[in-house]
């Protein structure tokens, strides 16, 4: 601790400095990286929105490996930080293994799972089954061939998630729907493979499908270009990404990393703590991305059919099942 | 006789070629806009200025040196094992294995068993592309390469489908069991009145890169399969001629090669994560090729090379911490001294022998 001290005052003057005044907050993005055109890029949005707004500033840093995830939570913890944003489920458990050590600190975790929260860490989740939902219902409408595509990341149970829900979506729409699930590869470089993404869209293409979802972070860019050459219909994640190819992109399914991380920074020291936030439809956490863009894709019954299921599944009266309650996909198989 | 004396061999070159990546390095730095001095300070001071800075070097270090002997060894027989990552990919899952299913009584006796079962599946691991040269002539370098992908695939499906804890998202196992937490460098030193970082993960499995290193040396330079092993590297046929069995050679070689590269995951896994996860060797494998190359397939220039790039990643990681050069900039400065230390070799080594050829002619 002493020799932390004393490095902290031989190197890095400004560090002292940030401990000194107001506490900035940290955000610790995960290995896909910061401008991943989806969700670390949609975190430091809602971050750079903060900063601009109250004037403050706030500290960041994007992981190089595995090692560093405790490393970056406790030099921030120990420089000062709070409270520490962290993107991604793998943050779960390091920050779970940090967090008694600074409880003065307050941690925020997106999309991370643990049995027990700590009393210094909030754990937001987003309730990605019930927008995937919509959309998968958006992409049954828009499809002419009956067969419509869904690209992953990597397969694993949070994507699995998403095409879930994509997948119960579009069945509910056309019970006899065709499903062409692709994951981009196995090891992180999936996250952010574009020329992967237009490989397995072009794939899906040629199996039939018309509409394509991509769920795989920068991946995702290279499905929605081909898409677009293709000229087929596309789906965005994570981010509004209807912008990309204007009247290409069907629509995109929004997961709000910003205002989490908006409001977390927002909140400050006072965020509500020892808890989950679970972010869903009724919270506008998820939804679908209705814009200028894709507006003329987007015909009167569609709007209706989705403001109809947006609303049951609000109220409860129509249940989207999640992969991660019982492990399994009643719609698809993986 | 050599051309120059083994200190510059050995010392010089490697020094050079350093110095020139650096200097490059700090045109990079300079070139947008942030202060080259004051980033290798916070490099230097923040790898190597305390005893936390060391215990992450030292920990990058031993991945480093488990996969830069397997290089290593296979650079011996003349093979190229570009599949350490898959290697240690496979010898995380046997360290899993060994540590979730088995109940250790006591650290050091886990420890062991562990070793045991990375080594064992990361040799398996290498065996196959090595019987595939060995008897079908299919090129090492293609088929290793292609075993870390199906490595990826086979722990993607294993995290995801059987190991992962009911409700977890996290493709990851559970957490290993208390018994087989290795000390690091902080428990072990503290009996001895000096006080270690208790946050770096640099842990026993340090000592155990070090005994590898050891052993590697012995066995190169002063065991008779040693002895083969260069015979066959430096000419197939003339060890063929000498009753040096090929296929047995280029089994062996990748045996243990693949046995060392699985070997890191008690550093990575079982050190460090306790658990393991999708993405835990994040490249220490290909690490370790630049790693052999820069300490010339000798075990103590391996040591000091992973030592090196131990500071490089640590260093960097201060960088990305308390600076705003992006990350993809500290890839480059890893990516500059790699390629003058590997691949550019020669560019330093033809003028410094000139140098001392001319230097011995005016001494004569």
């Amino acid at each position: 601790m002493t020799l932390m001290q004393k490095f902290l005052g031989a190197t890095a003057a400004f560090a002292l400095s940030a401990g000194a005044a107001m506490a900035e907050p940290a955000l610790i993005f995960d290995l896909g990286g910061k401008f991943d055109k989806s969700f670390n890029e949609a975190a430091f949005n809602g971050a750079q929105r903060w900063a601009d707004e109250t004037g403050g500033t706030f500290r960041e840093i994007e992981l190089q490996s595995e090692a560093q995830r405790e490393q970056a939570l406790r030099r921030f913890a120990e420089a000062g930080a709070n409270p520490i944003i962290t993107t991604g489920f793998a943050f779960a458990t390091p920050v779970e293994a940090v967090a008694g050590d600074y409880p003065d600190t307050k941690f925020v975790n997106i999309d991370g799972w643990m049995p027990e929260i700590p009393a210094n860490v909030q754990m937001i989740s987003f309730q990605e089954h019930q927008g995937s939902y919509l959309v998968g219902m958006m992409a049954a409408m828009a499809s002419k061939s009956g067969t419509i595509g869904f690209i992953g990341g990597m397969d694993i149970p949070l994507i699995r998630h998403f095409g879930c829900g994509y997948a119960q979506g579009a069945k509910a729409v056309n019970p006899d729907i065709n499903i062409v699930a692709n994951m981009t590869g196995t090891t992180p470089s999936a996250w952010n493979d574009p020329v992967k993404g237009s490989e397995l869209t072009k794939a899906q293409i040629s199996q039939g499908a018309d509409v394509v979802y991509a769920a795989a972070g920068g991946t995702g860019v290279g499905v929605l270009q081909t898409a677009a050459d293709e000229n087929i219909l596309s789906i965005g994640v994570d981010s509004n990404q209807n912008h990309l190819h204007p009247g290409k992109v069907l629509t995109s399914m929004l997961k709000r990393v910003d205002v989490a991380v908006y409001n977390s920074m927002k909140s400050g020291n006072d965020i509500a703590t020892g808890t989950s936030v679970v972010l869903g439809l009724a919270e506008d956490g998820v939804g679908v991305a209705m814009d200028e863009n894709n507006a003329a894709l987007v015909d009167a019954t569609m709007k209706q059919a989705v403001e109809d299921a947006r609303a049951k599944i609000i109220s409860g009266d129509l249940e989207v099942a999640s992969y991660y309650a019982t492990d399994s996909c009643p719609a698809l198989d993986f | 006789m050599d051309i120059m004396p083994k200190w510059a061999e050995v010392v010089l070159v490697p020094l050079i070629s350093l110095l020139l990546a650096a200097a490059l390095s700090a045109l990079v730095i300079l070139g947008i806009g942030e202060d080259p001095v004051a980033a290798v300070k916070l490099m230097v001071s923040g790898a190597l200025g305390s005893t936390y800075g060391w215990g992450y070097t030292l920990y990058y270090a031993t991945n480093f040196m488990f996969t830069g002997l397997a290089v290593a060894i296979a650079f011996h027989a003349r093979m190229f094992n570009i599949g350490g990552e898959g290697q240690a990919m496979l010898g995380g899952l046997g360290v899993a294995l060994a540590c979730l299913y088995i109940p250790w009584p006591h650290w050091s006796l886990a420890l062991i068993g562990a070793a045991l079962g990375a080594a064992a599946f990361g040799a398996i691991w290498a065996a196959i592309p090595a019987y595939l040269q060995a008897k079908r002539g299919s090129h090492i370098v293609i088929t290793t390469i292609m075993f870390n992908f199906i490595a990826a695939a086979v722990l993607n499906y294993v995290l995801v489908n059987l190991m992962r804890p009911a409700g977890s998202m996290d493709p990851a196992t559970a957490q290993f069991p208390k018994t087989v937490h290795l000390p690091t460098l902080h428990d072990l030193l503290a009996p001895l009145g000096i006080s270690f970082s208790k946050a770096a993960p640099a842990n026993v499995s340090l000592i155990v890169a070090v005994l590898a290193c050891v052993f590697l040396w012995v066995l190169i330079w002063r065991t008779r399969i040693g002895y083969e092993i260069r015979a066959y590297g430096h000419s197939e046929s003339a060890a063929k001629y000498a009753g040096i069995s090929p296929v047995k050679i280029t089994m062996i070689a990748m045996l243990i090669s693949g046995g060392l590269a699985g070997m890191m995951a008690i550093n990575n896994v079982m050190g460090e994560a306790e658990r393991l996860v999708l993405n835990a060797t994040e490249g220490a494998g290909f690490i370790g090729i630049a790693v052999a190359l820069m300490g010339r397939s000798h075990p103590l220039g391996v040591f000091l090379a992973a030592i090196l790039f131990g500071f490089l990643y640590q260093g960097g990681a201060e960088l990305a911490l308390w600076t705003s050069i992006p990350r993809e900039l500290i890839v480059v400065i890893q990516a500059l001294v790699i390629l003058f230390t590997g691949a550019l070799d020669n560019m330093v080594r033809l003028p410094l022998e000139k140098l001392f050829l001319m230097l011995r002619k005016g001494g004569v």
